[in-house]
C-alpha cells in the first residue's frame, strides 16, 4: 500500500476530487495547508508597510492505495490539480506499512 | 429665564446617542488592526471607558469641565453641577442641562478610548481603568473646561473685555473638539507609547491586522456617529448645525480620495484600510472646523488632511515609537491640521461667532491664536499624561509580561479567546468545570 499526499492549490481541490472519484477512490482525507515553493509568497500592504507574506495557503489531499493503483492516482491527479502555472504543488507516494479500518478491525488492503 | 426649545432639545437626545455609537464604532476599527489573541482586549479598553467616564461624569467631571470658572479659567468649579440634579434649561441653550451633560458625556468617554490605539497589544488591565480615571479628571476636564467651559482658551467667548480691552479669552475656535479630543488623546497615546516602550518584534515581526472587514465596519460607524459628534456641537437644530452636518460629509469623502491617491502612488495600490483610515482622518480634520468654514473649505481641509496623515504614517518607523494604530498620524496630526486650517478657511459668515481666516481677508489674527491653544493643549496633556503614566506604572506596573505579550492578552487578562475555528481545539477542550469563583488566576 502506499500513502499518496498531493498539496494544490484550494481551487483545485474540486477538480482533484471529482477526478479521483471517477478513477475509483473511495475516500480521503483534505486539510488546509500552508507553505512555499518556487513562486514564494506575495506582498501585502497596511498604511504604507510593506509585509512579504511568503506562506501560501494549499490544501493537502491524502489517499491510501494499492501498490499497483500509485501510479495511476498520482497521474490523475497531476493532470487534474495542473494549471501550468508557478504554484501548482506537489504530488507525492510513500510506503505504508499497515493500514486498520477502525470499524472493522480489517487489515491491509481490505481497509481501503 | 429661557424656557426649554423642542427642536434643539430633540437634536440633542439623537445626537448623543449617535454619538455613543463611536466608542463600539472605535473597537471594532481598532480591533480589526490588532491581531486575533488581543481583539477582546482592545475591545474591553474601549468598552470599559464608557463605563468608567459616564459614572464619573456625573460624580462631578461634568462640573470640572464646565462649572463656573474658577482660577483665571484653568478649572470649572466641583460645586457648579455635583451629583446632576439640575433639570432645567442650560446657557440659554434651550436644552436641558440633563442632555447637555449625557451628550458631555460621549465626548468624555471616546477621548481615552482614542489613545488605546497608541498602545494597543501591551497595557494590562486594572492599571488601565486607573490611568482613564486620572486622567479624565487631571487632562480632560480642565483641557475642555479651557475651550468649551468658559476657560483661558475659551471657543465661544469673546476674545476682549468690553470695559478695559484686555484679553481674558483666547478666542480659540475649536467647534467639536479638535483640541479637547483629538490632539489632547493624539498627544496623550505618544506620550504613553512612550514609557510603554514597544511592542515585542516591532517593527521587525510583521503585525497585520486580523480582520480589516471589522476596521472598515469600524470606521462606518464612526462616520455615522460623528455627524452627531460635528452637528451635535452646535447644541441646537439650525443653520450653523448643517453647515458641521454637511462639512462633515464633504471633509471626510475628501479626506479619503486623499489617503487614496497617496497610496496608489506611493505604495502602487490603493487599500481599503486606507479608506477606513483616509475618512477617519477627514473627521478629525474638520472636526474643530466644521461650525467655521464652508462646504468648500472642508473639501480642502479634508484632502489636505487626507494626504498629509496618509504620510505621516511613516513618521514612527523614522523616529521608532511604536505607535500601534497611528494614534499620532491620525488623530493628532489630522487634529492640528483642522485647528490651524481654521485660521486659513475660517469665514464669519458660517458662524457669528467665528472669525475670517487668511483666505477670507481675516489676516493671521486667528491662525496665531489656533497655534496658541494647539500648543498648549500638546504641552499640557504631554507633561501631565507622561507623569500620570510613569506614576502608574512605577507603583502598578503598565505594561504585561513578556509571557502574556507573545501568548496574547485576550486568554491571560480576559480568560476568553475571541474565535473558536478549529475542530481539534474545541473538541479537545472539553473538560468544563462549572466554577462560580473563577476557575483560573489571571495576570489583570
Amino acid at each position: 500500500m502506499k500513502l499518496i499526499t498531493a498539496i494544490v492549490k484550494p481551487f483545485k481541490l474540486d477538480d482533484v476530487k471529482s477526478a479521483l472519484e471517477t478513477f475509483g477512490v473511495t475516500g480521503m482525507t483534505v486539510s488546509e495547508a500552508s507553505g512555499y515553493g518556487r513562486q514564494r509568497g506575495h506582498t501585502e500592504i497596511y498604511r504604507g508597510a510593506e509585509y512579504e507574506v511568503d506562506l501560501v495557503p494549499k490544501v493537502r489531499v491524502e489517499v491510501l492505495v494499492d501498490d499497483d493503483d500509485a501510479d495511476d492516482v498520482v497521474d490523475v491527479i497531476v493532470k487534474s490539480a495542473q494549471t501550468g502555472k508557478i504554484g501548482d504543488g506537489k504530488v507525492w507516494a510513500v510506503p505504508v506499512d499497515a493500514v486498520v479500518r477502525v470499524r472493522t478491525g480489517e487489515r491491509g488492503s481490505d481497509a481501503l | 429665564m429661557p424656557t426649554l426649545d423642542s427642536g434643539n432639545t430633540a437634536w440633542m437626545l439623537a445626537a448623543t446617542a449617535l454619538v455613543l455609537l463611536m466608542t463600539p464604532g472605535l473597537a471594532f476599527f481598532y480591533g480589526g488592526m490588532v491581531r486575533s489573541k488581543n481583539v477582546l482586549a482592545m475591545l474591553m479598553q474601549n468598552f470599559v471607558c464608557m463605563g468608567i467616564v459616564s459614572v464619573l461624569w456625573v460624580i462631578d467631571l461634568f462640573s470640572l469641565a464646565f462649572g463656573a470658572d474658577k482660577w483665571h479659567g484653568l478649572i470649572g468649579s466641583p460645586a457648579s453641577f455635583a451629583g446632576m440634579s439640575h433639570g432645567g434649561e442650560l446657557w440659554g441653550s434651550g436644552v436641558p442641562t440633563t442632555v447637555v451633560a449625557a451628550f458631555q458625556i460621549t465626548f468624555a468617554i471616546i477621548t481615552p478610548a482614542l489613545i488605546t490605539g497608541a498602545v494597543a497589544d501591551r497595557l494590562r488591565f486594572a492599571p488601565f481603568i486607573v490611568f482613564v480615571t486620572a486622567w479624565s479628571i487631571l487632562v480632560y476636564a480642565p483641557v475642555a473646561h479651557w475651550v468649551w467651559g468658559g476657560g483661558w482658551l475659551a471657543s465661544f467667548d469673546a476674545v476682549k473685555d468690553a470695559a478695559t480691552g484686555a484679553i481674558t479669552k483666547l478666542g480659540v475656535e475649536d467647534f467639536a473638539g479638535g483640541t479637547v479630543v483629538h490632539i489632547n488623546a493624539g498627544v496623550a497615546g505618544l506620550a504613553l507609547t512612550l514609557v510603554l516602550g514597544k511592542r515585542i518584534g516591532w517593527p521587525k515581526e510583521r503585525m497585520r491586522p486580523h480582520n480589516v472587514p471589522f476596521v472598515l465596519l469600524g470606521a462606518g460607524l464612526l462616520w455615522f456617529g460623528w455627524l452627531g459628534f460635528n452637528a451635535g456641537s452646535e447644541l441646537a437644530a439650525d443653520g450653523t448645525a448643517g453647515f458641521a452636518l454637511l462639512n462633515s460629509v464633504v471633509a471626510t469623502a475628501a479626506a479619503m480620495l486623499g489617503w487614496l491617491v497617496v497610496e496608489r502612488i506611493r505604495d502602487g495600490h490603493s487599500t481599503t484600510l486606507g479608506a477606513a483610515s483616509g475618512l477617519v482622518a477627514g473627521l478629525v480634520a474638520i472636526t474643530p472646523a466644521c461650525g467655521f468654514v464652508t462646504p468648500v473649505g472642508a473639501i480642502w481641509i479634508g484632502l489636505i488632511a487626507g494626504v498629509v496623515c496618509a504620510l505621516a504614517v511613516a513618521v514612527k518607523f523614522k523616529f521608532g515609537f511604536d505607535d500601534s494604530l497611528d494614534v499620532f498620524a491620525v488623530h493628532l496630526v489630522g487634529g492640528v491640521l483642522g485647528a490651524l486650517l481654521i485660521g486659513f478657511f475660517g469665514q464669519d459668515a458660517v458662524n457669528s461667532l467665528g472669525r475670517d481666516g487668511v483666505f477670507y481677508g481675516g489676516g493671521f489674527g486667528q491662525l496665531g491664536r489656533q497655534a496658541v491653544g494647539v500648543g498648549s493643549v500638546l504641552a499640557f496633556t504631554f507633561v501631565v499624561t507622561f507623569v500620570i503614566a510613569k506614576a502608574i506604572d512605577l507603583t502598578m506596573g503598565l505594561r504585561v509580561s513578556r509571557d502574556v505579550e507573545l501568548e496574547g492578552l485576550d486568554i491571560n487578562l480576559h480568560a476568553e479567546s475571541a474565535y473558536d475555528y478549529g475542530t481539534v481545539a474545541t473538541h479537545a477542550a472539553g473538560s468544563h468545570s462549572p466554577s462560580l469563583t473563577g476557575a483560573a488566576k489571571v495576570d489583570a
